[in-house]
């Protein structure tokens, strides 16, 4: 924890050198802010024909949405660019990463913050509690600590995504489509109820790939609600656990990535 | 292959490398489906020492297996066998804690910001190191001094001529005072001036601090000036330890004592510590080969005859480590055959 305040300075420097581009930043913010609301509409667009999907309303369907948004624009912003490694080991800056007595992971991370990201988390997070207040919930104790582990825990998992996404990069250099869809396809998908899949596909999207972790679970934990597909009532709650497993896991992948790269000599 | 062995054994060991290997495997599409592999062995049982304060030039030609060997020193590089230990530690593993206590400059790769002023690049330097803020200014007040790099601290990296860039990279690499320092080609590149100012630094610090120094170079006379002891590879293996003049005897190749005397003499042939090579304008001027050392020769050539004049030629060493190559590698081929 001593090395937090060396992350803030990197963070600092990774930062100064975007505000170089005053201009192009802010028109980024604006934009991937005007990307989420796109997504939104998307929302609008179906709730038109239909009145509920997988048994939730669109208020419940939006609440999904608000904190699966939250914890994928979060993570975009602080490990979006784990897959950039490969950028790293091409110029041979991975190298001088190397040389720092500092976490490898924690180094780019600081060093790539992309801070227009910010204009996504602001408006989610604000789209997160308007929903909340609305849904006019049966709060109990334990429902509040969901309320607010929910975003964190979809944080967690998204970030995992985005750093087991770069462990693989080492392994395959070209791998770039391929983790991008991993990475983005699920953050898509976690936007919308996994109720809606076939069991078998709902269940490739909880235990294999944990996108339903980020959204949809939470949100049936708070709504107290069932899911169709018959998974167990407890699972929602455990969310933030398999969001902590989750970050192990990728753990692991980044670690045997890096090792990988110190093995191969690049 | 003399080494001052007592002397090197008892002082401590900040670079240690028994039997070290690397070995690459390079993997070639031959036709459409087979894919051959073929190993390349980088480095090939490599064995050597650095002890605390020394300052050892680590020379080859390109692809000798040079920068494999200082990434595994860094722990940028697992080592296929072997042991190395880089002040006490293992790279690999405790690349962390290695990392607080060596300083390295790629001469090829920047460790600084680009898009920051050079002295931001040092705040953050020091913020990694957690120099205290007195210590880091006290080194960074040294290094701009005896570099001249205060009148471009607060332009950006990016916009810095080579030059300068390197003596901001030289500077990254010694504000956390480091007891290693690996320099790999730090001069390549730079022009002569700017080569010479490197040398007249690195020689002064290493007066002052005692650190310890592990040079890769093509140039010869970054080791002449710099280092007290030489290790040349070839193909992954060393084929020669020791001094820069122990280099040059090893190779074959002699000082030239040439003396001018005043009235021609007979050939020199007996003189002790020398070996005649030549005699010009009927003994006026020879030319000895120097086994032994120069005062001694001088003397014993004056008690025999009045001196006009003496040169004495130090070996090209360019042309010392040509030749050592070439043995090298008719080594090699012969024990191949």
């Amino acid at each position: 924890m001593a090395d937090t305040r060396v992350y803030a300075a990197l963070l600092r420097a990774g930062m100064a050198g975007q505000a170089t581009y005053r201009a192009s930043f802010a028109v980024e913010l604006v934009g991937t802010a005007m990307g989420m609301g796109l997504d939104f509409v998307e929302i609008f667009a179906v709730f038109h024909q239909v009145p509920s999907i997988a048994g939730l309303s669109f208020v419940e369907v939006v609440l999904v949405f608000a904190i699966a948004s939250t914890g994928f624009a979060t993570a975009d912003l602080l490990v979006g660019q784990s897959d950039a490694v490969i950028r790293h080991v091409r110029d041979g800056t991975f190298d001088v990463v190397l040389l720092r007595p500092l976490s490898v992971l924690g180094q780019l991370a600081a060093a790539d913050v992309q801070l227009r990201r910010l204009g996504r988390v602001s408006v989610s997070l604000l789209l997160l509690v308007v929903v909340l207040v609305r849904l006019d919930l049966d709060w109990t104790p334990a429902r509040a600590a969901m309320a607010v582990l929910a975003p964190i825990a979809a944080t967690l998992v998204f970030g995992a995504l985005f750093v087991a996404a770069g462990g693989i990069a080492f392994w395959v250099v070209d791998a770039t489509e391929v983790t991008s869809a991993l990475t983005y396809g699920s953050a898509y998908l976690a936007q919308w109820p996994t109720g809606v899949l076939t069991p078998v596909l709902a269940r490739f999207f909880t235990f294999v790939i944990p996108a339903a972790f980020t959204g949809y679970l939470p949100a049936l934990a708070l709504l107290g609600k069932p899911d169709p597909t018959g998974l167990p009532d407890w699972l929602p709650w455990a969310s933030p656990l398999a969001a902590v497993a989750t970050a192990v896991a990728a753990g692991l992948v980044w670690r045997s990535g890096v090792r990988h790269y110190v093995g191969a000599g690049g | 292959m003399s080494e001052p062995g007592s002397t090197q054994r008892e002082r401590e060991m900040i670079v240690e490398i028994e039997d070290l290997s690397r070995h690459f495997v390079v993997r070639r599409s031959v036709g459409r489906l087979r894919r051959e592999k073929r190993v390349v062995r980088a480095v090939d049982g490599i064995s050597f020492t650095v002890g605390k304060g020394e300052c050892v030039g680590y020379i080859g030609a390109n692809g000798a297996g040079k920068s494999t060997t200082i990434k595994m020193l860094t722990g940028i590089l697992v080592p296929t066998s072997g042991r190395v230990r880089v002040c006490g530690l293992e790279p690999v593993r405790q690349r962390r804690e290695l990392a607080r206590r060596i300083g390295v400059v790629f001469g090829q790769r920047s460790q600084l910001w680009w898009d920051l002023p050079l002295a931001e690049s040092f705040r953050l330097l020091a913020a990694i190191h957690r120099l205290p803020a007195e210590r880091a200014a006290a080194r960074l007040e040294r290094c701009v001094e005896l570099l001249d790099i205060g009148p471009f601290l607060d332009t950006p990296v990016r916009q810095l001529s080579l030059g300068q860039r390197m003596r901001g990279e030289v500077t990254a690499a010694l504000l956390h005072s480091p007891e290693l320092l690996l320099l790999d080609e730090p001069t390549v590149g730079l022009d002569i001036v700017s080569k010479e100012a490197l040398r007249a630094f690195l020689s002064a610090e290493r007066a002052e601090t005692g650190t310890t120094i592990l040079l890769t170079t093509h140039d010869l006379p970054d080791i002449e000036r710099l280092s007290d002891r030489v290790v040349v590879v070839d193909g992954g293996r060393v084929v020669h330890t020791g001094t820069l003049s122990g280099l040059a005897a090893e190779a074959g190749v002699d000082r030239v004592l040439t003396v001018e005397l005043t009235a021609p003499a007979e050939p020199l042939g007996d003189v002790p510590g020398t070996r005649l090579l030549s005699v010009e304008a009927g003994g006026l001027r020879q030319h000895l080969a120097l086994t032994g050392s120069a005062a001694a020769a001088v003397a014993a050539v004056s008690a025999r005859t009045e001196l006009r004049d003496l040169t004495i030629a130090e070996p090209d060493i360019e042309d010392v480590v040509a030749r050592l190559y070439r043995r090298a590698a008719a080594t090699r081929s012969s024990t191949v055959d």
